[in-house]
């Protein structure tokens, strides 16, 4: 059984339990399972070591949000094919992908690599988007992969730093 | 109810547009310039390094819409799929006043003297319509000059032995050497190559009233933050604005060229930016929307003298659809090669554009762009894992630590490769799409492997630690250097307008876009299109006197 979130346990204070487990975690776009097991996958594509990774950098955060936006067409693959990597990690381990060890996850990713692979290259490259691209669509967090690369945060140059209505690095 | 009757209606805003628009406004015709996209500055268009011209996985930021302009891509096994302009099958240019001389990297090129006699030199390739120009490298020098100085160019093509004669050289001296290039020339040296410095429409020193170049990181793909890039929207088409003559109209998409019963042009509809048809009269039209979208607009204008779309007696419009063959080397070091010191690109070599044995044609060679971050994840040697620890370690490991050399290989034309209207698909003004479909002639694919190979040897004289290549293959190339749809010629049979870009049997309907050119160099296409829009409209301007 998953231990509850801080936010799912308050809101089930209020809301009744049951509800509220049915989709704990819930993102704009995804389920809170898909956002679980979409992590999961994440984690191991671009994994935290001395370096934040692809999770702690919000690529999930990156995905979900462009999945009600300019990827509003990927939604059904991801869906089917979160679904797919949740059913082959309980085949191949009898649990879910985000309760595996970092081993045997990695295993049903290579997996998915292998026999799924249009799902599998969707989900590398939105994921190295969402770590190595700019922070406003919801990734790279804090700079986290240029901070790992050395590329200084550009410099306020030119004209636009007249323009103060977004507030972050342009 | 029909608008005002005008000169000349001028139809996309972009490199041949703009410069039309100006010299026949300054000539004292009465002009309108329609633009379907909008007026894009870099305050629009922030530096985001997944929505720009280059990398437009969250859109095109630089038009046109992906809601309301859909093609259709027929890919090499024969299936159809409807594209939009996010995607890279979609072959996108910018629509947006300026077009790719907004975003692009500012590379300008004059085609080398041999590139307008490609079929005289090197004979045709089976499988291809390989043919000379009509006109001469001497025809179009000065006004090549013209476009350098008009617009503004610097770079140094001195030390460059190929280049054809020039009576000028450039306005502005060459950016300072980036670390790429201190590393890049004493090779080429060494190798017995000719490095110089790369000619681009970008200010160096202040130029026009506007200040130079910043040296950031976010240029090509990107509008300008200092305004330091050079494109008809910050050169020609304000001075085509304040002449008062011209009138330009943005968001407004032509639908057709209207003919008279003898054939003249009357008038061009088109929706303006309420989507309201509108009826713009003129005694004289010039296409310039780019090779796909000029071809799919001829196609689009059927009459009783052209049933076939205008120009088509032959089934010439929207043929020969080329771009460039771009194969890649990068290189890794065991040193630092990034210094963010923009735009990245700095040193070039024309020594295997021509005289490569066995072949025909070939490439210039020169350091890419800054890469991106998101850019350079890609880059990969080929035994290097895609993802995962390894893929994150070397990404620590050499993304300061590399170097790409790359070259716009000269293309083959092939009949097949070509724009058609989509006989089901239609935009959101009810317009057929254009259907693209065809590939690549596999001589081109040939001289870009024997090209690379000299990229390689480049960077490892530099000094390079490993190197590997990527070369295209027999896929359809367009993209923004998409030319070759309308080729001019002097025999009507086998092209669509004459040595002047104007459409055979067609008075006073002109061309000014890539799309008349027969081959496309193995160079950047941008100022070609330049020039030769200045040498079209000297021609209007003189008929027109006449």
């Amino acid at each position: 059984m998953r231990k509850p979130s801080r936010r799912c346990f308050l809101a089930g204070a209020v809301l009744g339990s049951a509800a509220c487990r049915q989709d704990a975690g819930a993102r704009l776009a995804l389920s809170g399972e898909e956002a679980r097991t979409l992590e999961a996958i994440c984690d191991r594509l671009i994994p935290g070591d001395r370096d934040p990774g692809a999770v702690w950098a919000g690529a999930v955060e990156f995905i979900d949000r462009q999945l009600g936006g300019p990827y509003r067409r990927y939604r059904r693959a991801y869906g089917e094919g979160l679904a797919r990597a949740e059913a082959l990690s309980r085949k191949m381990f009898g649990k879910p992908m985000d309760e595996l060890t970092d081993d045997d996850r990695l295993a049903v990713v290579q997996r998915i690599e292998q026999d799924a692979r249009p799902f599998f290259e969707m989900v590398l490259a939105h994921t190295m988007q969402g770590f190595y691209g700019s922070p406003r669509h919801g990734g790279n967090r804090d700079y986290a992969s240029w901070a790992m690369l050395r590329v200084p945060a550009s410099p306020v140059r030119g004209r636009i730093h007249y323009d103060l209505r977004q507030g972050k690095e342009s | 109810m029909a608008l005002a009757g005008v000169d000349a209606v001028v139809i996309g805003a972009g490199a041949g547009g703009g410069v039309i628009a100006k010299e026949l406004a300054t000539a004292g015709l009465r002009v309108v310039l329609l633009e379907r996209g909008r007026w894009e500055t870099a305050w629009d268009d922030r530096k985001d390094d997944l929505r720009n011209q280059r990398t437009s996985v969250l859109g095109a930021p630089f038009g046109p819409d992906d809601e309301r302009n859909p093609r259709v891509a027929v890919d090499r096994r024969g299936r159809e799929l409807v594209v939009l302009p996010s995607d890279g099958a979609y072959q996108n240019n910018a629509a947006c006043v300026g077009s790719g001389t907004v975003s692009y990297g500012a590379m300008a090129w004059r085609y080398m003297a041999q590139d307008f006699r490609m079929k005289s030199i090197y004979g045709c390739p089976p499988g291809s319509t390989l043919e000379d120009w009509p006109i001469a490298y001497d025809d179009l020098e000065p006004f090549y000059e013209k476009a350098e100085w008009e617009m503004g160019v610097s770079g140094d093509v001195a030390p460059d032995p190929f280049h054809a004669p020039r009576r000028r050289g450039l306005p502005m001296p060459p950016l300072p050497p980036n670390r790429e290039y201190e590393i890049l020339k004493p090779a080429a040296l060494r190798k017995g190559w000719h490095p110089f410095d790369i000619p681009m429409l970008r200010n160096s020193v202040p130029y026009n009233g506007r200040g130079p170049c910043m040296r950031c990181r976010w240029c090509v793909g990107f509008a300008c933050e200092v305004n330091a890039k050079n494109g008809t929207q910050n050169t020609v088409i304000p001075t085509a604005l304040a002449t008062g003559l011209c009138e330009l109209r943005t968001g407004a998409m032509a639908r057709e060229i209207v003919l008279d019963s003898r054939g003249h042009a009357t008038a061009v509809t088109y929706f303006d930016s309420d989507d309201r048809l509108q009826t713009q009269p003129a005694r004289l039209v010039v296409v310039s929307a780019g090779a796909i979208e000029t071809a799919r607009l001829l196609l689009s204008s059927k009459s009783r003298l052209h049933p076939n779309g205008l120009g088509n007696r032959y089934d010439w419009v929207g043929r020969n659809l080329q771009g460039h063959a771009y194969p890649r080397a990068v290189g890794l070091f065991d040193f630092d090669t990034y210094d963010d010191v923009g735009p990245g690109a700095s040193i070039a070599i024309c020594d295997f554009n021509h005289g490569n044995p066995g072949l025909r044609g070939g490439a210039m060679l020169a350091n890419e762009f800054i890469r991106l971050p998101i850019q350079f994840t890609g880059m990969t040697p080929p035994d290097t894992p895609r993802w995962g620890r390894a893929h994150k370690d070397y990404m620590r490991q050499f993304y300061r630590r590399s170097i790409a050399v790359m070259g716009p290989v000269q293309e083959m034309p092939v009949f097949e490769a070509r724009v058609e209207l989509d006989p089901r698909v239609k935009d959101f003004w009810g317009i057929r799409v254009a259907r693209l479909s065809g590939g690549r002639h596999p001589h081109s694919v040939e001289v870009a492997r024997a090209v690379v190979q000299k990229a390689v040897a480049w960077l490892q004289e530099a000094g390079a630690i490993r190197t590997w290549n990527n070369v295209p293959g027999l896929e359809l190339s367009a993209g923004q250097h998409q030319a070759g749809t309308c080729r001019m010629g002097n025999d009507p049979r086998t092209s669509v307008v004459d040595r002047n870009c104007r459409i055979h049997e067609a008075d006073d309907i002109y061309l000014a876009d890539a799309s008349v050119h027969v081959t496309n160099g193995g160079f950047n296409p941008a100022l070609t299109i330049l020039a030769n829009a200045y040498r079209v409209a000297a021609a209007i301007v003189k008929e027109r006197r006449a």
